[in-house]
Order: structure tokens, then sequence, then C-alpha cells
């Protein structure tokens, strides 16, 4: 049991939490846009197995993994618009809709798969990257600073969406018209420009997401490559409170309590696999109970706007 | 006049007969990953149109799959749905269809079922139950892991510890003790099939914690693969089918699964009027299970003569694995 408590293994823990916490951050913050603005984007994980496909699929053929992560983000684009365009321009049925994207990103990402790769292969995906001098800060200086692109940019992604979304006057207007779309469209507002914008920027990044699971994370492209990691991104940002700070907080936590339980089982701590693997969906049912109640929701959330309704 | 009616009815016999040599068999499977998974799926995919190959092509074997069946309920009625399109042969490759097959197995008595991995055909006379004695290729995994460990510790990255992939991972183990008792051997079980990028966690986590030689079970070890072969240096040996193709450096040995004698078994069988009622059980003795070795490795000629009589001990009965 005191192996647990050893600099090695805390070290090890805490970098498996940050590579693990990576495609959650992208893909929770940007779904921090979309439901800011009022729209419920469950087709999250279908446009991260569409978009890690895209990503390793170009990168395999061209040997360019920045033309990997575009193809991701112009995917992640595109699956944004038709998310845009069903429930926001045809007013469709959210949760139907998203659920239709994950469906659609879960099908075609595996014929595509089976018609142009056809079987598993793996790439050389992004290298870690040593920031000078600050990876050289004992202890810490190798788990914060020596890691991939993706990873660095996940982060940094952190401060970025807060400062759009609480600094500037698009984050303002994305709020108005996720909290009153009626009075955000009387102020002048275009009400279903800015939750088009706020989905396809959610979708980009969920594409992101899909990428750094695909060519920085595990370096494969497999069928249903994201195992339902779309839907927990979903399940963080209300464990977040609608804040990118507090999705930070969830991927963290859900990602930390993910690698400590694959520490024990490795160190032979005498509890059941099944219970150790349960450890961190469990935590965050309870996080959800005791956070969720405490953080307003958009009040337009999962509500088409339709102009001259209240 | 007579004999113009005796010709006719000769003529036709002829044709019917002609058509009834000539009808294909027509067999179905129901997979719950992708036929290209490097693994469970893949090695039942790959000996049916191995089967179908060596039969003659489509003309003498029809093959339909449907692959990606996580879920029950969508396999059990895929299951169904092939039995009433009249296919000859279903086969449900996943214990996790028990079940299902179970089931629909009662309400189509002409249609032969075949599933595993288990032993049970619940006592139906057109179920056929398979199953792989897993733990014998692991046994011998887990002997040239022990003899090529630098580090002494060892990494074993499992889905759920059910089926084939307890009973792999409990050979291996009983391997390593055979061979060196003073190695290390560290578990993790991520609870699921399909999560890849856990898979590749744990065995980073492995890694990150000295093992130097990794193992696992299940569609998803492509994520430990992945991880082994970024880091460098690590070994790898696989089960299920011919893993090498995805890390041609550090694959050692992969157990593969070869199901086709056991389907021109039940083919034959079929055809010969017996629809099941049967289990079938891959050994290294009966030759369903073979150590592939990657001839791209460079293992010590030694340790490899030590491994073929290991296998040869197994298979004659002289050493026994526990499942």
């Amino acid at each position: 049991m005191k192996n647990i408590f050893s600099l090695n293994v805390i070290s090890g823990i805490l970098n498996t939490m940050i590579a693990l916490a990576t495609p959650y951050l992208y893909a929770a913050i940007g779904e921090v846009f979309a439901q800011t603005a009022g729209v419920v984007n469950l087709g999250v994980d279908g446009i991260m197995l569409l978009s890690a496909f895209a990503a390793f699929y170009v990168a395999l053929v061209t040997g360019n993994l920045w033309l990997g992560l575009l193809a991701a983000a112009v995917v992640g684009l595109l699956m944004g618009l038709l998310m845009s365009f069903v429930s926001v321009s045809l007013k469709a049925e959210q949760g139907v809709s998203g659920i239709g994207l994950y469906m659609l990103g879960l099908g075609l990402s595996s014929l595509l798969f089976k018609v142009m790769i056809g079987t598993v292969k793996t790439i050389e995906g992004f290298k870690p990257v040593e920031l000078p001098l600050l990876s050289a800060i004992p202890f810490l200086g190798p788990i914060l600073f020596r890691n991939n692109i993706l990873v660095y940019a996940a982060f940094l992604l952190v401060p970025i969406a807060w400062f759009v979304l609480e600094k500037t006057t698009f984050g303002l207007k994305v709020k108005s018209v996720g909290q009153n779309p009626a009075a955000a469209d009387s102020l002048g507002i275009n009400v279903d420009r800015i939750r088009y914008v706020s989905v396809c920027i959610g979708a980009v990044l969920a594409g992101l997401a899909g990428a750094s699971l695909s060519i920085s994370l595990t370096n494969l492209f497999q069928d249903n490559l994201t195992a339902g990691m779309g839907f927990i991104a979903v399940a963080l940002v209300y464990f977040g409170g609608w804040s990118p700070v507090g999705v930070l907080g969830g991927a963290l936590l859900f990602s930390v309590v993910n690698s400590f339980q694959l520490w024990m089982q490795v160190l032979g701590v005498n509890i059941p696999s099944g219970v150790a693997v349960m450890l961190p969906y469990l935590l965050t049912i309870v996080a959800l109970c005791v956070t969720v109640n405490r953080v307003r929701q958009p009040a337009a959330l999962n509500k088409p706007f339709e102009r001259g309704e209240s | 006049m007579k004999s113009r009616r005796l010709t006719a009815i000769a003529l036709i016999a002829v044709l019917f007969a002609a058509a009834a040599v000539a009808a294909p068999i027509r067999i179905a499977v129901i997979m719950p990953s992708a036929t290209t998974d490097l693994a469970f799926s893949q090695s039942m995919y790959s000996a049916l149109l191995s089967v179908q190959k060596d039969m003659g092509g489509e003309s003498a074997l029809v093959l339909k799959h449907t692959d990606n069946m996580f879920n029950v309920p969508d396999a059990a009625a895929a299951i169904r749905d092939y039995a009433s399109q009249g296919f000859d042969v279903v086969i449900a490759h996943g214990s996790q269809y028990g079940s299902s097959v179970q089931e629909v197995a009662k309400d189509f008595p002409k249609v032969t079922f075949a599933w595993g991995t288990d032993v049970n055909t619940f006592g139906l006379s057109n179920v056929y139950a398979y199953t792989a004695a897993a733990e014998q290729g692991g046994f011998v995994n887990g002997f040239l892991a022990a003899k090529l460990t630098k580090s002494k510790k060892v990494g074993v990255t499992g889905p759920v510890k059910v089926g084939d992939a307890k009973t792999y991972v409990d050979g291996f183990l009983q391997g390593i003790q055979y061979a060196d008792k003073s190695i290390t051997v560290s578990e993790t079980w991520t609870g699921s099939f399909s999560d890849v990028a856990l898979m590749s966690a744990a065995a980073k986590t492995h890694i990150a914690n000295g093992a130097d030689s990794l193992t696992g079970s299940s569609q998803s070890v492509v994520g430990s693969i992945g991880a082994a072969k970024d880091k460098g240096g690590i070994l790898w040996f696989g089960t299920q089918f011919e893993q090498t193709s995805l890390a041609p450096a550090l694959v050692v040995a992969s157990q593969v699964y070869d199901w086709t004698a056991m389907l021109k078994e039940i083919i034959a069988k079929r055809k010969a009027g017996s629809l099941g009622g049967s289990t079938y059980v891959l050994t290294l003795a009966n030759g369903g299970l073979k150590i592939a070795y990657n001839p791209g490795y460079a293992l010590p000629a030694a340790i490899k003569t030590a491994a073929d009589a290991t296998i040869k001990s197994i298979a004659n009965g002289s050493i026994k694995v526990q499942p």
C-alpha cells in the first residue's frame, strides 16, 4: 500500500490523468459553448468518431499530422453545421437530432474505416514537446511541461474559453441567447446565427477531441474508438456548471480517479477490478448530485427559438 | 407417349438433383466487434473466408456477416432475422449471445446454430457450442515472457475477467510461474471490451511501473499494442489473432484461434443430417490453437526450442494448464 504514495506512482497517476483528460476537455468545453447558447448537442460522440477517423486517415495517407488535425476540424465543422441546421433552422427536438448525429458518426466512421483502411493500423502521433526551463522544474515539470502539443492546447483552451464567454461581446451574446432568446432578439441579436456559431465552435472542438484520441493518445483508429467518451463530456458540462473552469475540474477529477484505479490494479491493491473500474463513474454521479443543483443552467437550454413566441 | 413422359420426368429429376448438388450452404455470422479487429471477431471471419475459399467460393458457401453487435438485443434480432431468411447455419460469435441463441434456436429446429465461446448447447439438437482452451496458448506466451523479460516485470491488460479473456490470463500467469517464480506480474482490467483509450492508458501504467513485456486480450488491446509501440523496447504477446502486423518489431508471438477445422466439421455434419448437439474446444493438441511466432522478431533459438517443447508437453498432456 505504501507504494501508492511514492513519488514515482503519484507522478505516474498525474501523467495519466493529464493524458486522459485531454479529449474530455476539448469535447466538454465545446459543448459548453453549444449549451450556453441553448443547444444541447448529444451528437458529440459521433462528431468525435468521424473526426478521429478523418484525422487518422489523412495522417496515415499524407504522413502529416497537422493536415490530420485540419481534417478533424473540418469534419467537426460540417457536423456542427448539420446539427445547427436540424436543431436551429428546422427546430427539431435537440436530444433526438443529437442522437441522430451520434448514430451517423458511429456508422459512417465504421463504414469509412472498413472501406478506406480495412484493418487496424498505427501511426506515429504527436510527440511530447519539452518546454524549456519549465520541464526542468522538479517533480511537476515533467508532468506538466513534457506533453504533446494537443495536450497543451487543451489546457490553454480553458482560460481562452473562459475569456471568450465572460469578457467578450460575443460571449455575452452567446449567454443571452441561451438565457432569454426573445430578449436577445429584441435587442437586435441574431439568435439563430449565434446558435449556429456556438454549435459549430463546439463541434470543431469535438473534432479536435477525436483527433486527440486517434493521432495523439492511441495513434490508431478502430470502430467505436471513443467508447462513449462524448457522452461523458456532455455530463461533464453539467458537472462543471456550464463553465470552462468547472469542466476542467470535472475532467481532471474523472481522469485522476481513472488513473488512480489503474495504478491500484497495477500495484496489486486488493480490491476487485470491477469495483476499481466503477470508481470514476461512481464519483462522477456523486459529484453531479452534489453540484448540479448549485448552478443554474441556461434557461433556454433545449428550447428552439421562434420569433414572436415568448 | 409413355417414353416422352418418362424422359420428361427423368429430366426434371436430374435438374432437381443438379440444383440440390449445386445449392450452396448459407452461413451467417454475428460478431461483437469489427471483422478487422485483429482479435476475436477477425479470427472467426478469417476462418469463414478460408473455408469458403477451400469449398470453391460463393457458389459453394454464401457468407453474410453482421459485425459491431455490442448491443445484445440487436444481435438477438439479427440472429432471428438470419434464421428466418433460411440460412442453414447461424453463428453467434460471442459468449454474450447465449440466451439469444437458446431462445431463437427453439423456433427454428431446421437451422443449425453455433455459438461461443462456451460449452453449453442448452440440450438442443440444433445448437453447437464452441470454445478455445485459451489458457494453453496463454501458458506458452507466459513462458516466453518469463524467458525474455529483463526488468522481471510483466503487465497484463484485460477487458473483463470472463470467458477466454480470463482463461488466457490464467494460463499466462501459470506459464510465468512455471518458467520463473521471481517475476512480478501486474494485472489491469478496464471493464470494457471496446475502450481502446483506457486500454492504452493501462498499458502505459504498466510501462511506467517498469514492465517491459505486455499481453492482453480483446479487441481493445490494440490500444495496449499502440502504447507499447510508442514507448519502444516493450515486448508484446498476442492472443486470438496474429497481431504482428500492428507492431512488427515488438510482437514475439501470438496465440491464434483457428476455427476452420471446426467450421468444416459443422458443415459436414449438417450435410450428413446432424444439426447440432455437441461442443468443440480448440486446443493445441487438435490444432485449433496455434502459436504464431513473429518471423521478424529475433527469438533466441534456445528459448524457441524450450517454447516448442512446452507446446508439445501441453498438447500431450504432460503439462496440465488449469483454466
